[in-house]
């Protein structure tokens, strides 16, 4: 990678700079990549907030009548024995972030199957630009794009009740986060653009996304915690890199203590975005063709 | 001038699932010359310049472009050339400014000489009044003049062209070719184009190759290699018993053959204007009168028809192929 010349550099700027340009000089497409996580959070965070089984309510069994207090500190215990903390909706809101990072990471790929479709690719393989730049230059364009979704989710979530109660300084806690969802978009990204190198198909890398997005996301903690699943999902979920995201994340905004070392969930994050990202590339320089 | 600037050597191309698009093709083009390969639509064309360009590996044999291998140097090769590729390739989203400029970064020239060359090239094809314009309100012409000044923004030595007029009308097409022609006068580039439309071929090539089903059947200059297989067609409107007029013909000796279509005698003839005497006054002789006389001199058709049996004909072309044309097709008369 070192070998890389400035006019190489120049070629991936200006290539990820076209593919940001495609995404904010359209309103729609914009408008729309909003609304989608609006909806996740601001729909099912609040609807599917598992606090209210446990919260604000009082049981009465005949004979018995248990106080609205009991029955709190009971529902909280139980919440802070599941989730790590009281607050639901922000251990929901925080497990957001990864999801779009996902979500705007996986759609990567198509833009290698449309740009070969309309004949955009053949005349960039026709240029001296590095095959890895193409590819580089896709990868940094999705980060780029789910590190601004993730934001507009994260005040999203603040305006609808996200409360924040950071384990480290607060700069610290942004900038983990941050960092965090970059290896995470940074090895999905590479993975879904493998996955798209001969594709000429939009329809086949739609279904890979639609295949994998739901499990992806449903083996992973981010709406419930590891302990609560099955014998059998629990090692697709000690594989998932969401799972590490969302405890790293997790840990850092919200104080919810994580299941492993924070250490060893960001190594694995590294090492997952460096994996991904270098069969990628590599394979890039190999298969990437008309 | 003389120097070979593109030798083809074998090269051959087989799709996976066995189709052999290019078959062991041989030739060469000189610096400065325009050169046209001639074929129907799945001959192989676009996969010949798919491996010239370095778009596509070949399964056997080898090109150089320039001096440089197309297979091991193929960076080097992508550096002298310019492609306008068949299918329209600008991003529809940007801006002709924002793709011209996009393609002279990723040759690594600096931004100003970048922003220089895509002012003078854009006012070349006539476009720089609307650079600041999607591309995709341009119409067919326009994008093809696109295409062009963006194939020419690292002064290429060699200018592939595949198909540069499909799709688009007459006046726009005689348009295209008016620049392709200033353009190799001013930059004295290379061209090689590759074309289904056989009048562009013998107007504008210096030399041709007709391409068959991934073979090369002949090369050459496109008035030699009309002589060389083809005949000029008399046609004489005369009346009289036809077996007078077959015993007054017999003794020309230009005469090829000659048939009865509608009334009206067609002689074909290896010297049209030497034969042409030599049948009015065999007829007049007879007492035959000779009211009308045509003559027409071969097309390429008539080459392409000697050297494959067949008139130019569609071929199968593949699903994505089929997409891309229609695509293009649809862009390009919008």
């Amino acid at each position: 990678m070192s070998k890389i010349k400035t006019p190489h550099l120049h070629g991936l700027w200006a290539l990820t700079n076209r593919e940001l340009k495609k995404w904010y000089k359209e309103p729609v497409i914009l408008i729309l990549s909003l609304i989608q996580p609006i909806l996740w959070i601001g729909i099912f965070g609040k609807a599917m907030n598992l606090a209210n089984m446990f919260q604000g309510a009082s049981i009465s069994i005949p004979g018995l009548t248990i106080p609205r207090q009991i029955i709190d500190q009971i529902g909280n215990l139980v919440l802070k024995e599941t989730f790590g903390t009281t607050d639901y909706f922000s251990f929901l809101a925080v497990g957001m972030l990864s999801f779009i990072v996902l979500f705007t990471s996986m759609s990567s790929g198509m833009t290698i199957v449309w740009d070969r479709r309309l004949g955009f690719l053949g005349k960039l393989l026709t240029t001296p630009v590095p095959r890895g730049s193409i590819i580089i230059s896709k990868v940094l364009a999705s980060i780029i794009k789910s590190l601004a979704q993730a934001t507009i989710v994260l005040l999203i979530g603040v305006l609808l009740g996200l409360r924040f109660s950071f384990s480290i300084a607060m700069p610290a806690a942004f900038l983990l986060m941050y960092l965090t969802l970059f290896l995470l978009s940074f090895g999905f990204s590479s993975l879904f653009l493998m996955l798209a190198l001969r594709s000429t198909r939009w329809e086949t890398q739609m279904a890979i996304m639609n295949l994998l997005n739901m499990p992806l996301l449903f083996s992973s903690n981010s709406f419930y915690p590891i302990s609560y699943m099955p014998w059998w999902l629990k090692p697709i979920a000690l594989a998932n890199p969401l799972t590490y995201a969302n405890a790293i994340t997790r840990w850092a905004l919200i104080g919810v203590t994580p299941g492993v070392s924070i250490m060893v969930a960001f190594a694995y994050l590294v090492a997952f975005a460096m994996l991904f990202a270098a069969l990628g590339i590599t394979l890039s320089w190999r298969f990437l063709s008309l | 001038m003389s120097e070979s600037v593109i030798i083809v050597n074998n090269l051959t191309k087989v799709y996976p699932g066995g189709v052999l698009a290019v078959d062991h093709i041989s030739f060469e083009v000189k610096e400065g010359e325009i050169f046209a390969l001639l074929g129907p639509n799945g001959a192989g064309k676009s996969t010949t310049i798919g491996m010239l360009t370095t778009a596509l590996r070949p399964t056997e044999g080898e090109a150089y472009v320039g001096g440089f291998s197309v297979t091991r140097e193929p960076a080097k090769v992508r550096s002298i050339i310019g492609v306008v590729p068949q299918e329209f390739s600008a991003d529809e989203d940007l801006t002709a400014w924002e793709n011209i400029t996009l393609i002279g970064y990723l040759y690594g020239l600096p931004r100003d000489e970048v922003k220089r060359r895509a002012e003078e090239l854009l006012q070349m094809v006539g476009l720089y009044g609307v650079k600041d314009k999607k591309v995709e309100t341009f119409s067919g012409g326009m994008r093809r003049r696109l295409e062009i000044a963006m194939g020419l923004i690292n002064r290429p030595r060699v200018l592939f062209l595949d198909e540069p007029t499909l799709g688009l009308d007459v006046q726009t097409r005689a348009a295209i070719w008016e620049y392709v022609l200033k353009l190799k006068k001013d930059y004295n580039m290379t061209i090689f184009l590759t074309t289904h439309y056989l009048e562009e071929a013998d107007s504008y090539g210096d030399r041709v190759a007709i391409i068959d089903r991934g073979r090369i059947l002949v090369i050459g200059r496109p008035d030699e290699l009309k002589k060389s297989v083809t005949w000029d067609t008399v046609e004489v409107e005369v009346t009289g018993p036809e077996d007078t007029i077959r015993k007054a013909l017999s003794g020309i000796r230009q005469i090829k053959e000659f048939t009865f279509v509608d009334g009206r005698l067609v002689v074909k003839v290896s010297d049209g204007p030497l034969a042409i005497p030599q049948i009015v006054n065999a007829l007049s002789s007879m007492g035959l009168e000779v009211r009308k006389l045509s003559m027409s001199r071969p097309t390429l058709d008539e080459v392409y028809m000697h050297y494959t049996g067949r008139s130019m004909r569609e071929e199968f072309i593949s699903k994505e192929e089929a997409f891309a044309m229609r695509r293009t097709l649809r862009r390009a008369r919008s």
